[in-house]
């Protein structure tokens, strides 16, 4: 087994009243947070460091130190469909996360309800099972929580809590069909190494459904973009769920367990759920309603060339550029409007790199006269869904995925 | 002999590898050991610091706290009751009032 992170930063009360009682430790920042940048997020606070400070990572946004949340920079998305490893935004529940992974000891367990329990080695996943790969987008379920109105608790991100990798790996189906799962198997529970700092609180896990685990698609990557992951997103096996919100890609993956009753743990049961209603949306206040764990994603666009408060020249072409994904099925359309969504014209789709990846798209646009613009861009996707025109809205800030738009200004 | 016949095999093996999967070596992964970086910011002092300093860094930074928006007193009490009851953090129930005024005060002065 790897080795148990040491806590990270022991804290104990007595330190902590040492380190309050130098005072001049209140208020400094961290001598690693380089420079500030400003989110705009709705009643702010914007501002956040940015840093380079964390392993095997560049630049990224700073939401949290410990457990890390960073956030992918935006303009990364306009470089391509696959986002850089080391600019991959992270996000971790609990702060006791190994630091120290030694590949020839790390196992991984298949147990509960089968006829065979596995403990593996990295070896016998890399070598003997059928490799796959897959082009996916990994989402946090509160990407974007930042935009809500009214403001919600929680890691306020902007639209950077997301990216797409090419994943390589082995299939969840293929490990379960050598340990045989029993029949009346209902879900397959899965845990990282990860633990809380307080011994009794509920270890990071979450369930799908078996056949959900069985359906060829779900794997076990070892690789993304074709490098093993950077610790601080999952090395060395992560949980891939194409289509479906990050919270089910559990990191550093090592017990599987086939459950012959449905998950009652809290991470599965009670939080990550959502509104059962359209758009996981209820009116701020409202109570009663019911909830279900959140699942399949649903599609999103954005401009990635042109940030908002740009000017660019009126009566020219102008280039609109940017990614859009279907959320659990292809993208199928992204178009763009320039009068606040009276007239939609159809934007031209980049390759197609996988139904469940993002995709680039580009459109030719000119602005008649001077002034100010809203650009508006909108997905559909190949199941027929589109992106709503007015924003969700729910307590946790889940499952954003209005349509977004871009202001610029015609000189 | 045998170890003729071995290489034989492990040939034969390399053979019967699909001509795709030949122009790549086997995936290798590397053991990784690594530092995380400090978080020894505090929270800024005031009324209730060294209660929110002493009941909640344990667990996470100061940094999400100190960015999160404007909430009312119920939205943060409802917080603070979570990292208790959902989360099991040890927080001494003398400190759940000034922990939640420190959290108030600290986002209507912004």
């Amino acid at each position: 087994m790897p080795k148990k992170a040491a806590l990270h930063h022991p804290i104990t009360r007595r330190q902590l009243l040492a380190a309050a009682s130098v005072g001049g430790l209140a208020l400094s920042r961290p001598a690693w947070a380089e420079r500030m940048i400003d989110l705009p997020l709705p009643g702010g606070p914007g501002a956040r460091q940015v840093t380079t400070a964390f392993p095997q990572k560049g630049t990224m946004i700073l939401q949290r130190t410990r457990p890390p949340l960073l956030e992918t920079p935006f303009e990364v998305f306009d470089k391509g469909v696959f986002t850089p490893n080391d600019q991959f935004y992270v996000r971790w529940h609990w702060a006791l996360i190994p630091t120290e992974i030694d590949i020839d000891k790390f196992t991984l367990t298949v147990r509960g309800h089968v006829n065979q329990p596995l403990s593996l080695s990295l070896n016998d996943i890399l070598r003997g099972l059928p490799s796959v790969q897959l082009s996916a987008v990994n989402q946090c379920s509160g990407n974007s929580r930042g935009f809500f109105w009214p403001r919600v608790p929680g890691g306020q991100w902007a639209n950077g809590a997301m990216g797409n990798a090419l994943w390589t790996g082995v299939r969840l189906k293929d490990l379960l069909d050598r340990a045989g799962v029993k029949s009346g198997a209902v879900q397959v529970r899965f845990k990282g190494l990860d633990e809380p700092v307080v011994a009794d609180a509920p270890h990071f896990m979450k369930s799908l459904d078996i056949d959900h685990a069985r359906d060829g698609e779900v794997m076990i990557a070892y690789a993304m973009n074709g490098e093993q992951l950077p610790l601080v997103n999952g090395f060395p096996l992560r949980l891939v769920v194409p289509g479906w919100y990050a919270t089910y890609w559990v990191k550093m993956l090592n017990d599987i367990e086939v459950l012959d009753q449905p998950d009652t743990n809290y991470w599965t049961k009670v939080a990550y759920t959502i509104p059962d209603t359209p758009h996981a949306s209820i009116k701020p206040g409202e109570t009663g309603v019911k909830m279900v764990p959140i699942n399949k994603m649903v599609p999103r666009s954005f401009v990635t060339n042109i940030a908002s408060g740009t000017k660019v020249e009126a009566a020219a072409s102008t280039t609109l550029r940017g990614i859009a994904f279907g959320g659990d099925c292809g993208v199928a359309s992204v178009d763009f409007s320039i009068d606040g969504g009276q007239r939609w014209h159809q934007g031209q789709l980049g390759k197609d790199e996988g139904k469940y990846g993002f995709r680039q798209w580009q459109a030719q646009l000119t602005l008649p006269a001077p002034g100010a613009y809203n650009l508006l861009t909108r997905c559909s996707n190949s199941n027929g869904v589109a992106q709503p025109d007015a924003p969700n809205w729910n307590p946790a800030g889940f499952m954003r995925n209005a349509i977004e738009s871009v202001n610029v200004i015609a000189v | 002999m045998r170890g003729n016949l071995r290489t034989v095999v492990v040939l034969l093996g390399v053979a019967s590898v699909p001509a795709v999967a030949c122009a790549a070596p086997p995936f290798e992964l590397k053991s990784l050991k690594l530092d995380l970086p400090d978080a020894d910011q505090m929270f800024p002092a005031g009324p209730g610091s060294d209660a929110i300093n002493n009941n909640c860094l344990a667990c996470h930074s100061a940094d999400m706290v100190l960015i999160q928006p404007p909430l009312s007193k119920q939205a943060w009490t409802m917080e603070v009751n979570k990292m208790i009851n959902s989360y099991r953090a040890p927080v001494a129930p003398e400190d759940v009032g000034p922990i939640v005024e420190y959290l108030t005060a600290l986002k209507s002065v912004k």
